[in-house]
């Protein structure tokens, strides 16, 4: 069953076709959406509900809350443009702070594709999921010439004597390029996570970061509720924090000038080069 | 499920009922859950099938809701006395997952309309002839949410009920005060949607307008005119009994009323 908050013109129409009467065009109004959608999960459908990522959920969020987290229904929420996406469309279309406001509700959970290729297996994960879920889509990055990576939850993209860096959705494909024109050596370990929240850390990435002493988290999200806090706590509490730590978010708009993606992402220093002069930082550290 | 035909004296019971557990819980909310009992009783006793949803939008009615399927046998007498009490299922607005005959956790305005829409879509898709019932209060149409539901149940021809409990007053004034909806009946009308408009606390005319005569007649609108704490003199239509409980003296002036309704006429 698929909702749409009135869009998807030249992109849904196949599944529309596909679908028949279980495709709904709910119109502009997404907190009738999700709680109507809560209503057909109760009668056992699973309703896919779409839009631009802040209008499924920001505008309905007590929808969300009320209706799907408390009585614990599996409905997806499937957000387009996650982070900076929507570019110099402006703030309102912009979602930095999206899995940190969901992942402070009761039983849900989030998934961040990072490349095309996680998004049918996510999907399948999704199609299986008892709870409410959201489905944060962006637009691969991955490198030319790479395979796509198998989806794994946690995934090391590669291997490297340098600073262990942890990466959420498609950012991480532009310092995966770099990183593969340095020497083993002095690389950083790229490691990927796209389920959310981290309710553990796998023992392998604890082992490269007591290895490296050295952790650099980059997302395109707010500092509250990010992935780099929660995987602070997690080795906080493991007694596994590394010597130096950083953390690379979105800051909003600092200059109050608006532009693509990646202008956003200059200007929270979120960049390739940013990106890598604050490796090179760390090389210095531990 | 033991339903009942009701008649004065069931009636006058289940008001009884209702208000020794405001009483002994001690909390507010009483006017709104007298303005809402006599439908509440209609629908369970007379009105709905066992393949018939019902979604209690105006969640601060939670406590006739409990005491409307306690007069059906599915809460116990024992459960009714934890209203509102510590550890207990029946919290001052529904619960969520906590008791099979409560759909969802409602309180927070303008999410049952929505939440009907998706039941009779789901009914329809799986091509169910049950009807969905949702009773919403009237300062709900306050919210822009509400008008959403509205407007999606008309456009898909949903096969749903939606009662207005019409009492007239709200959080912090009376709904003409606030954000004055009036004539509530002619906007649903120009909406083109079925609207009856009937008296909430006629037994009789709730049970004709709200059996539904079609299976796929598309949705109606029941405008019921309610009084806030009806029954009871001093709690009609006066605000303050959305919030404050009974004191004893209070208490037995309102048992003692119930007791001489007949002579007013009203059932």
């Amino acid at each position: 069953m698929f909702l749409t908050g009135d869009l998807g013109y030249a992109a849904l129409e196949p599944l529309r076709e596909a679908l028949g009467k279980r495709f709904i065009n709910a119109g502009v109004a997404e907190q009738h959406m999700i709680s109507m959608a809560a209503g057909l999960a109760r009668k056992g459908f699973r309703p896919w509900c779409y839009s631009i990522a802040p209008f499924i959920y920001a505008r309905p969020f007590e929808q969300i809350r009320n209706d799907l987290c408390m009585h614990n229904l599996p409905v997806v929420l499937v957000g387009n443009g996650g982070g900076y996406g929507y570019g110099v469309m402006g703030a309102t279309h912009h979602a930095i702070e999206d899995y940190g406001a969901l992942l402070s509700l009761t039983n849900m959970r989030c998934f961040v594709p990072a490349f095309d290729g996680d998004v049918s297996a996510m999907i399948d994960r999704l199609m299986a999921s008892p709870t409410p879920a959201y489905f944060r889509l962006g637009r691969t990055e991955l490198p030319k010439g790479m395979a796509q990576p198998h989806y794994l939850n946690w995934r090391k993209l590669c291997g490297g004597g340098g600073a262990t860096l942890l990466a959420v959705g498609p950012i991480v494909g532009g310092v995966l390029d770099a990183a593969r024109k340095m020497d083993e050596a002095s690389r950083p370990s790229i490691w990927l996570v796209g389920e959310l929240p981290l309710i553990d850390v796998p023992p392998e990435f604890k082992s490269d970061v007591t290895r490296s002493q050295r952790l650099v988290v980059i997302e395109e999200h707010v500092p509250h509720g990010s992935v780099g806090q929660m995987v602070a706590h997690r080795l906080l509490l493991d007694g596994a924090s590394p010597r130096w730590f950083a953390h690379r978010t979105a800051q909003a708009y600092p200059s109050g000038r608006y532009g693509s993606q990646l202008f956003h992402r200059k200007e929270s220093a979120l960049d390739v080069a940013s990106i890598m002069d604050l490796l090179k930082t760390g090389a210095t550290h531990g | 499920m033991n339903k009942h035909p009701l008649n004065p004296a069931f009636v006058r019971q289940a008001r009884r009922r209702l208000l020794r557990m405001h009483f002994e819980a001690g909390v507010g909310h009483i006017g709104g859950n007298l303005s809402a009992l006599d439908i509440l009783l209609t629908l369970y006793h007379e009105v709905m099938t066992p393949q018939d949803e019902f979604v209690l939008s105006k969640g601060h009615a939670a406590g006739a809701l409990y005491l409307t399927l306690w007069t059906l046998g599915l809460l116990s007498e024992e459960e009714l006395t934890t209203f509102h009490q510590e550890n207990t299922r029946l919290s001052g607005h529904p619960p969520p997952n906590a008791i099979p005959a409560i759909a969802f956790a409602t309180g927070s305005l303008g999410h049952g309309s929505g939440l009907a829409n998706g039941l009779a879509l789901a009914e329809r898709l799986r091509g169910g002839k049950g009807h969905v019932f949702c009773l919403t209060s009237d300062g709900e149409w306050n919210e822009g949410s509400s008008w959403e539901s509205l407007i999606f149940a008309r456009h898909q021809r949903l096969n749903l009920t939606l009662i207005v409990d019409l009492n007239g007053l709200q959080g912090f004034g009376s709904t003409a005060e606030v954000a004055n909806l009036d004539p509530l009946a002619e906007k649903f009308r120009a909406f083109g949607l079925h609207t009856i408009e009937v008296d909430g606390h006629d037994l009789s005319a709730l049970r004709t307008v709200l059996t539904p005569f079609a299976s796929n007649a598309g949705p109606r609108i029941v405008v019921a005119k309610t009084r806030k704490g009806c029954g009871v003199s001093f709690m009609e239509d006066r605000m303050e009994w959305h919030y404050l409980p009974l004191n004893p003296a209070q208490y037995a002036a309102a048992l003692k009323e119930l007791d001489e309704e007949t002579d007013r006429g009203r059932h």
